[in-house]
């Protein structure tokens, strides 16, 4: 409740909440709002001539190369986007977490380990990597988020343990262990829950790099497939036409833009308000 | 000093051997076989074994691993399976390019970053403080993709300021580095701003300040050289990323890069160029945290005595 009071106060993270909120709805009420069938190549979805139509008239935010409705493409678009960036990121803040908790706790060689790999994975290149492995995979909605999610999960896991390292040397673990807790409670009942905070920022800092590694892959042609839309995907089948037709990339950029834009506002905005260190800074 | 050097290095060699490891291993485990792809679609099962034996891929893998590694200690890359030709040769041709284009695009970065940032931060909790955080939120909110087509647009197809692609004089090189430090640039406008604004509420600030000292020369003097520490290190974490993201780039204004030979590689299943710009990239990304940590305590005098 504190948390919903102080972002309501923020200007920034209002809008932001906004935001996310009218994409949520998108998604979900796709099949309501979409006036169109978004796969369906209307035979007056194009000019005499073959062309795009633009925005404005019947077609709300014009038509495809191949005579589909925008704005109903953009609603379904919603769905497979921030499906890909809920799923995504969720297992990737899951493996951060398990990981990060892991070696925070364990020490010894098994932290060890584990933060080795954590080096070693920061020093890939992970756009390039989730290139690689999405285009020589066959992609679909499912593999575009495991990539993202194996690229996506190395930041969380450093930051809890950190967090956790600091945690397992507070007075109160302490004594906990030393009342002779054994460590499922420790960890379940003293460690976990001082890492919901930093869990719940980066579940929604995370969405926004999500949504839009997704769009890049899917513009790059190797993310979610057509006739399939995705708003990464709507800009690569008509890039080569984006002269002609700037609408068909203005659009859907724009929609990515705010979303990522909207989360990351959001994100921002309860860093502030649940990291008491960042309190007053800034 | 050269301790602590010769032990990074080591460290740096471990985590490059590491990036070998685990790119090769992926390589030969996901489903695409690069042997079918050179034979083509319509090639016999034998035509597939014979180039499979004659590109080794009939070994096991640990056999090729090593093979690749002891080429690799000796600075072979191997050989293209598609062009034929050395992969270190494609690279450096390659290479220039692409690092002409991040220098280009680190400097717009900093360059706008840090004016925008230090003005942010002297004019704290004003209308330009919050617009200019408020474009910085943007910058890192933008898909790069996106914002090339709409430079492209805008400057290119429309106004026809500059070539839509291509490569070669210092017109070409404006929009893709725009694009690169554009985006960037909100991250250091957030960090020189929280950092600028730490260092205005010192003591030797304010110290300056009651002396009678001009804003400028504060700001310019005393402030923005502590300011930097963090910029350097980021400058060093940006190398790395802009490695791996010159890809999307590159692809959209043609621009003649390793991003490019990677993105052709990747289509044709060339392990050999992949592992090579895979390598490549973490090695920026290593040497880019290794400069920026030597260069740190040169710029700050306080982080030598620890």
């Amino acid at each position: 409740m504190r948390v919903m009071r102080e972002i309501l106060r923020q200007p920034a993270a209002l809008f932001g909440l906004l935001i996310v909120l009218v994409v949520v709805t998108m998604a979900i009420a796709a099949p309501l709002l979409a006036p169109f069938d978004p796969d369906n190549q209307m035979f007056d979805g194009l000019t005499l001539e073959g062309a795009p139509i633009a925005p404005g008239g019947p077609f709300l935010l014009g038509t495809d190369t191949l005579g589909r409705d925008l704005y109903s493409r953009l609603l379904f678009g919603a769905r497979n986007s921030l499906i890909i960036g809920l799923v995504a990121n969720g297992i990737a803040v899951s493996i951060g977490l398990l990981i990060g908790i892991t070696a925070g706790y364990a020490r010894g060689w098994i932290s060890t380990i584990l933060m080795r790999f954590t080096d070693l994975m920061m020093a890939f290149p992970a756009l390039l990597l989730a290139i690689v492995l999405a285009a020589l995979l066959k992609p679909s909605l499912w593999i575009v988020a495991m990539v993202i999610a194996l690229v996506n999960w190395v930041q969380v896991a450093r930051i809890v343990y950190t967090e956790t390292r600091g945690l397992v040397e507070r007075d109160f673990i302490l004594a906990e262990r030393a009342l002779g807790a054994g460590h499922g409670r420790i960890l379940f009942l003293h460690v976990l829950p001082h890492l919901v905070p930093t869990a719940i920022v980066w579940g929604t800092l995370g969405i926004a790099t999500t949504v839009l590694l997704e769009a890049t892959l899917s513009f790059l042609g190797i993310g979610v497939q057509p006739p399939d839309p995705s708003w990464g995907n709507i800009i690569f089948e008509s890039q080569s036409y984006f002269q002609a037709a700037p609408w068909l990339v203005f659009f859907p950029g724009a929609v990515i833009l705010l979303t990522a834009l909207a989360f990351n506002l959001v994100g921002d905005a309860l860093r502030d308000i649940l990291d008491p260190t960042q309190r007053g800074r800034g | 000093m050269a301790q602590i050097l010769l032990r990074r290095l080591i460290q740096s060699a471990l985590i490059l051997l590491g990036v070998a490891a685990i790119t090769f291993l992926l390589l030969y485990a996901l489903p695409a076989d690069p042997a079918r792809m050179i034979a083509g679609r319509s090639a016999t099962a034998q035509t597939v074994a014979n180039i499979r034996h004659e590109l080794g891929l009939d070994q096991p893998l640990v056999l090729q691993f090593l093979y690749y590694l002891g080429g690799l200690l000796q600075g072979d890359l191997g050989r293209s399976y598609a062009q034929k030709t050395e992969v270190w040769t494609l690279i450096a041709a390659r290479l220039p390019a692409t690092l002409t284009l991040m220098a280009a695009g680190i400097l717009v970065e900093v360059l706008l970053g840090m004016t925008l940032g230090t003005i942010a931060a002297l004019n704290r909790g004003r209308a330009v403080d919050r617009l200019v955080m408020m474009s910085a939120f943007v910058g890192v909110s933008a898909p790069q993709f996106v914002v090339a087509l709409l430079l492209l647009y805008v400057f290119a197809a429309t106004l026809g300021w500059f070539p839509m692609s291509g490569y070669g004089t210092l017109s070409h090189v404006v929009l893709p580095a725009l694009t690169l430090g554009l985006l960037g640039a909100g991250w250091y406008a957030r960090m020189v701003r929280s950092s600028m604004i730490d260092v205005l509420n010192q003591d030797y600030v304010r110290t300056a300040r009651a002396k009678g000292l001009s804003g400028a020369r504060i700001v310019f003097r005393h402030a923005l050289p502590n300011a930097v520490l963090p910029v350097i290190a980021m400058i060093g974490i940006d190398i790395g990323q802009f490695m791996g993201g010159v890809v999307v780039v590159e692809a959209v204004y043609g621009w003649p890069g390793i991003g490019q030979l990677a993105w052709q590689a990747i289509q044709q299943v060339d392990v050999p160029i992949i592992m090579g710009v895979t390598l490549t990239s973490a090695l920026a990304i290593i040497l880019g945290n290794l400069i920026a940590d030597l260069v740190a305590p040169i710029v700050d005098p306080r982080i030598r005595s620890h």
